[in-house]
């Protein structure tokens, strides 16, 4: 079972429910995978220490041109919807930065006169910790499309009982990327104007990925009543509720999981993993 | 010879656009016969990247041999370069005072990008 961990904004507690299920199913005997993706930030590792013992390159395909084959007819320019690839004055230039390696210009080009090269966007990471399959990517600094990047980090997770996918922030491709394929969602917010605003987001994402989802609600002790009306109204289940405790954001801030250092908690966890059955029942 | 102005507005009494990639219109003068064309570039200032090689896509087009503006960034003067366009940098003024100190030989002409991608 894949279960993603995601949220419209940034810092509601993704890390933090990723982690410490993680943490539980491994506990009670699971095979467990942790795939951290949110590959500009990759947190998970903090809390595990874990002894990595993979470190693999992640590399994209991108056109280059040879130009003497080339004729300077513009086809390639006119296919790329990106911009990744113009002719100018007969002159053909890539900009790498902006390709989305779909290799359309390459089996497009009349000529051949574009090559598939590749271009590394980053590393994928594998660690181990008391079983538990710790993978993350980390992207290279200064690249800005992160979900090829995401899928190859995805791929290490194939063949465990559970996979906790610890997505990037947003709405946009990152977080799809991250979230497609899985099995169910706990989307992660907080009861204030921005967690709703953007859990709205979220919710209009994830519905249209037609993957189900329930909610968790972090630092549910603050705020307001409005997140709680939202989901009564959208008919969207709350299925963990951790509240705002100084003791989880100490444990949070010395790097620890607040499970092992406020095993109380755990009850909460029980509850969510009865919760998903239900829903998985039905 | 045609030079392509980057402008706020759409007649050369208009301040010049500082941005290149991203200004609203550009003012193509025909410095033959001393008159101009505006070019609407709305479209290419909304897309979401690669504003700056589609503007310099843009105004290769209209066969123009040099640009005056205010930035231009890594991507656009990599494609401005290899179309031979020669680039001039000037800020705070109108497209008309910038063209009057082009025609005086007063714009030096620039070596290299002199802002920044926006995310790189």
């Amino acid at each position: 079972m894949q279960i993603a961990i995601a949220s419209g904004k940034g810092g509601t507690g993704k890390t933090i429910v990723s982690s410490n299920l993680a943490y539980y199913l491994n506990k009670i005997g699971k095979s467990v995978a942790l795939i951290d993706c949110d590959v500009e930030e990759p947190n998970n590792h903090i809390f595990y220490e874990p002894t990595w013992f993979a470190d693999e390159n992640v590399n994209r395909l991108v056109p280059q041109v040879d130009t003497i084959r080339c004729t300077g007819c513009e086809k390639c320019a006119e296919f790329c919807q990106f911009g990744a690839i113009v002719c100018l004055k007969g002159k053909v230039l890539t900009f790498p930065e902006l390709c989305h390696s779909c290799a359309g210009c390459i089996n497009i080009c009349p000529t051949s006169a574009l090559e598939k090269t590749s271009r590394k966007i980053g590393e994928v990471q594998l660690g181990l910790k008391d079983n538990l399959l710790i993978v993350q990517g980390m992207l290279r600094v200064g690249e800005a499309m992160s979900p090829p990047l995401i899928k190859e980090v995805k791929r290490h997770g194939i063949g465990k009982e559970i996979v906790i996918i610890d997505c990037p922030p947003g709405t946009s491709c990152p977080m799809i990327q991250a979230v497609k394929g899985s099995d169910f969602v706990l989307l992660v917010t907080e009861p204030t104007p921005f967690g709703l605003n953007d859990l709205k987001l979220a919710v209009e994402t994830i519905r249209e990925l037609g993957i189900p989802f329930a909610l968790c609600l972090n630092r549910s002790t603050i705020g307001d009543e409005k997140v709680w009306d939202y989901c009564k109204i959208e008919n969207i289940p709350i299925i963990l509720e951790i509240p705002d405790d100084r003791q989880i954001a100490e444990a949070y801030s010395q790097g620890k999981l607040f499970l092992e250092v406020l095993p109380h908690y755990e009850k909460v966890f029980v509850e969510l993993l009865t919760s998903l059955e239900e829903i998985k029942s039905c | 010879m045609k030079v392509a102005l980057s402008s706020k507005g759409q007649t050369i009494e208009s301040q010049l656009e500082e941005r290149f990639g991203r200004s609203p219109n550009f003012i193509i003068y025909d410095l033959g016969n001393d008159s101009y064309q505006a070019i609407d570039n709305t479209q290419i200032l909304n897309s979401a990247q690669g504003a700056g090689i589609q503007a310099a896509e843009n105004i290769v087009n209209t066969g123009v041999d040099a640009l005056i503006s205010g930035n231009v960034g890594p991507k656009a003067f990599r494609a401005l370069q290899a179309a031979g366009i020669d680039i001039y940098l000037t800020r705070g003024t109108t497209v008309k005072k910038a063209l009057d100190d082009f025609k005086k030989g007063k714009l030096s002409k620039a070596k290299s990008n002199n802002v920044d991608g926006h995310w790189f």
